[in-house]
């Protein structure tokens, strides 16, 4: 079984990396997907054998949010906006990968120095919630277009969804039902709000650093 | 004896994984193909023809392709298959093994510039360079090895990966693998990186470097890069293929993994596009950081 969380675990740790070094936002969308539904396998990976039930229906409606709502939203988004690329992040894509291959270590070193409650099931867990942490940080500043920067902030929270797995009994379900529903919202409305002023000014294409020059 | 057996395997087989590709991508892209031993027939055909040298080369022109079959054939000695040991095996053979193919490049490079055709020294320049990016994370992931399994050479290495290892380190393992499998479609001039097809002068590398030798050069060159891609192959299915069983196991499994790696690479080529130029760096790079993630999770 712990095999699997690992591999699950190093699955997660690639998808940050692919997000990190790609610039099509049709890749970071699926990345995300996938992130999210391999998040949602983490807790059957207990060594308990089957979960409760009440977890089990937090990893379907984790699994439905993130590998189908968000994605969906993601993607009409784009294609209504017409956006297909990263264009010119701040820092470039093989910096952006170096990048996290320093964040990963430094995760592994914090990770291993962090008091926590519980028994924690595998020494990979913690550093994998925290470098999806870091990566979502590091593209919500790097990038420039306010979807890769919605992604970020998707994968910071996969993050926590992570950090969550591993104190899983510390974190009571409602906890984590209504992070999930904040997220939903949040992102519900960070996809209308885009939408909208791609469709009022037309000439931002989804760029942040643009955003600055818009007066009333 | 036993050693010489991989040796044999791989002068009589090597040439039957380039038809497997080629078969592979003929079957993608809905042709009947060349049959698998057309590359054989190729190699017999150029062997009986004469030989055309310019003017303006030296003896380096000559002596690329020899140096180069020679030292792939050292290396290939340094191989071992299916588990079972290698032909020569000491500590650090691993090192002389990368040196053996960057010699057979080297020289090949150095027969590209001596025919003074600026063309080729176009292609020796970018086949040098992306090689220079291919080189480190295969010496990372070779280091990698050599640390897990606590051994310094490759017969150590390949026989120490067993179905324990896997059990224990089977992410690392794979994630070893998949960076050695990208190094050996750029090492071997293959979709994604170059197109071994390619003529046309804008976007060949590896092409471009052999353009000006025939005959029996061509087809020592030719035999050369199949053998180089057995070595390569050889690797990723050294760890694919857990190590343990006897060798009525162990080298078929090998041969059948090595045919494997021919048509994954068959479909890699059909399925995906080359990649831009600028863009290669970018896919060497990726390797090297699977190669050190693979090593932050062996090192825990």
């Amino acid at each position: 079984m712990n095999m699997v969380l690992e591999a699950l675990l190093v699955f997660i740790v690639l998808t940050n990396l692919l997000m990190l070094g790609s610039s099509r936002l049709g890749v970071y969308i699926r990345a995300g997907a996938m992130q999210g539904v391999g998040l949602s396998f983490l807790f059957f990976t207990g060594e308990a054998g089957w979960p409760h039930s009440h977890i089990v229906l937090l990893a379907l409606v984790t699994m439905v949010v993130k590998g189908l709502v968000f994605p969906s939203l993601l993607f009409r988004t784009i294609r209504q906006a017409g956006v297909r690329r990263e264009m010119e992040p701040y820092v470039g894509f093989t910096a952006s990968l170096l990048a996290g291959v320093a964040a990963w270590g430094f995760a592994l070193w914090v990770g291993g120095r962090l008091p926590l409650p519980g028994v924690i099931r595998s020494d990979l867990l913690v550093p994998t919630a925290m470098f999806t942490i870091f990566t979502g940080l590091f593209l919500i500043v790097a990038r420039r277009n306010a979807i890769t920067q919605v992604l970020g902030y998707l994968v910071i929270e996969n993050g926590v969804f992570t950090f969550g797995v591993a104190v899983e009994a510390a974190t009571p379900f409602l906890v984590e039902m209504g992070i999930l529903l904040d997220i939903f919202v949040g992102v519900f409305v960070m996809v209308i709000t885009l939408f909208q002023i791609n469709r009022e000014i037309e000439e931002i294409h989804m760029d942040t650093s643009k955003l600055a020059a818009l007066k009333d | 004896m036993a050693g010489l057996v991989p040796i044999l395997l791989a002068l009589l087989l090597a040439p039957l994984l380039l038809g497997v590709i080629n078969r592979t991508k003929a079957f993608f892209a809905g042709r009947q193909g060349a049959p698998v031993w057309q590359p054989y027939h190729d190699l017999r055909r150029l062997l009986g023809k004469g030989a055309v040298y310019s003017r303006t080369t030296t003896w380096v022109f000559v002596a690329g392709p020899v140096v180069g079959l020679a030292s792939v054939l050292a290396a290939l000695s340094l191989l071992p298959l299916g588990g079972q040991p290698a032909f020569l095996s000491f500590t650090g053979d691993l090192v002389l093994m990368v040196c053996l193919l960057g010699l057979m490049r080297f020289v090949t490079v150095l027969a590209a510039l001596d025919t003074g055709s600026s063309f080729e020294g176009m292609g020796a320049s970018r086949e040098v360079t992306f090689s220079a990016l291919a080189e480190p994370p295969l010496f990372l992931a070779l280091a990698i090895l050599a640390r897990k399994t606590g051994s310094l050479s490759l017969t150590g290495i390949l026989g120490a990966i067993d179905h324990g290892l896997w059990l224990q380190a089977g992410p690392m393992l794979l994630l070893v693998a998949t960076a050695l499998f990208v190094i050996f479609l750029a090492e071997n001039a293959r979709i994604p990186v170059d197109d071994p097809n390619t003529h046309l002068e804008l976007t060949m590398i590896h092409e471009v470097m052999v353009l000006d030798h025939s005959g029996p050069d061509f087809a020592m060159i030719l035999y050369g890069a199949a053998l180089k891609l057995w070595l390569l192959g050889a690797l990723v299915v050294g760890i694919l293929v857990p190590a343990g069983s006897p060798w009525y196991v162990g080298w078929p499994a090998a041969v059948g993994g090595l045919v494997l790696v021919a048509v994954l690479t068959g479909v890699v080529e059909s399925t995906i596009a080359r990649l831009r130029m600028h863009k290669v760096p970018q896919l060497l790079v990726g390797s090297l950081i699977l190669a050190l993630l693979a090593m932050v999770l062996g090192a825990r």
